[in-house]
């Protein structure tokens, strides 16, 4: 990062680890307010009722989660595409994708395991009838 | 470990004296930085594994009490602002850190930790008044997910709160050296990591778990 760094930074090849970015008054202050805003609007959708369908608070709720991760990231964390020549945003591509993974395919295989495998579905029972006609 | 590689090129243009010349890369600015981030994003994967968990099984009550039953909203309400708060006084910490001034760095880390620490406080006293109601972590599928995955994040709050500590011990020590700083920086990343984990969860915990 560019922003103002320790007047010591090259006096000392140890400190050069020192804050290459540690965020404005106003970037912390920006990144808070937004942060209360999208905390206190679920909390008020879940306790207020405010939609008569789970299905829509639910994902009205969640969008408004993944914006709050992504405000904390600029504002708290001060990802960019720069820092560390990119390679903290690659990182955070990366683990991101493994946890859409984990989390998609968890949910997708064990709600089909749930299905097949209980008894007293239809579905299920059709499927064992069909197999015991099998020759 | 930043002791550069030299070698030496021997007289160039006549000269006596041996030149050098660094045949290595200019030292990577933040090393300690990029590799906290990959420790943070592994750890990212443990609460995505954690929370898959609650996801599959999060609704498997086992005719136990249900989260619409057990949850207080109005509680979770107050932990999650003690955790943003802690969140910005955290950041004022680490201005106050770049302007060189110790006394107001010390300060707000201080309150930091107290927030956290009230955060704890509030969280633990939730787990006790649920194993109290014999909801504890044996009674279903759902409360087992539960408390491992709120008792997982509540964890990391208790260690960086240590963390917290130990890195004002030092400052007092030591004073805002260039080890401190970067130790700080660390702390931030990791404080500020676990209000985004608490986003997840009191979302996909607290709020979806109450919704009918």
């Amino acid at each position: 990062m560019n922003t103002p760094s320790q007047p010591t930074a090259h006096a000392d090849p140890h400190a050069v680890d020192a804050t290459p970015h540690a965020g404005s008054l106003r970037e912390y202050v920006t990144g808070f307010l937004l942060a209360v805003l999208l905390t206190a609007i679920p909390f008020w959708l879940v306790m207020a009722h405010a939609f008569a369908r789970s299905g829509t608070t639910a994902a009205v709720i969640l969008g408004l989660a993944a914006v709050q991760i992504v405000i904390h990231m600029v504002y708290f964390l001060h990802m960019d595409t720069r820092s560390e020549g990119g390679w903290t945003l690659l990182a955070l591509l990366f683990t991101v994708m493994l946890v859409v993974i984990a989390l998609s395919g968890s949910l997708w295989v064990m709600y089909h395991l749930n299905d097949n495998m209980m008894p007293s579905s239809m579905h299920g029972m059709g499927n064992m009838h069909d197999m015991r006609n099998m020759p | 470990m930043s002791s550069s590689v030299t070698g030496s090129v021997g007289a160039v243009g006549g000269g006596d004296a041996p030149r050098y010349y660094s045949i290595e890369d200019h030292h990577p600015e933040n090393g300690t930085l990029l590799g906290f981030w990959l420790y943070l994003m592994s750890d990212c994967l443990v609460f995505a594994c954690l929370f898959a968990v609650y996801a599959v099984l999060g609704r498997n009550y086992a005719g136990g009490p249900t989260g619409a039953e057990l949850f207080d909203l109005p509680l979770v309400a107050v932990n999650t602002s003690l955790l943003l708060l802690s969140s910005i006084t955290y950041g004022f910490a680490m201005l106050a850190m770049q302007r060189n001034r110790l006394a107001p760095t010390q300060g707000w880390l201080a309150v930091t930790g107290l927030l956290g620490a009230g955060f704890i406080f509030l969280e633990l006293r939730e787990f006790a008044h649920l194993v109290q109601e014999g909801a504890g972590p044996q009674r279903s599928a759902f409360l087992s997910s539960f408390f491992t995955l709120v008792g997982t994040h509540g964890l990391h709050v208790t260690f960086g709160i240590l963390w917290l500590l130990t890195l004002m011990a030092q400052l007092g020590k030591h004073g805002l050296c260039a080890a401190n700083r970067r130790r700080l920086m660390c702390l931030s990343m990791f404080w500020h990591f676990l209000d985004v984990v608490w986003i997840a969860v009191f979302t996909v915990v607290y709020l979806l778990g109450v919704l009918p």
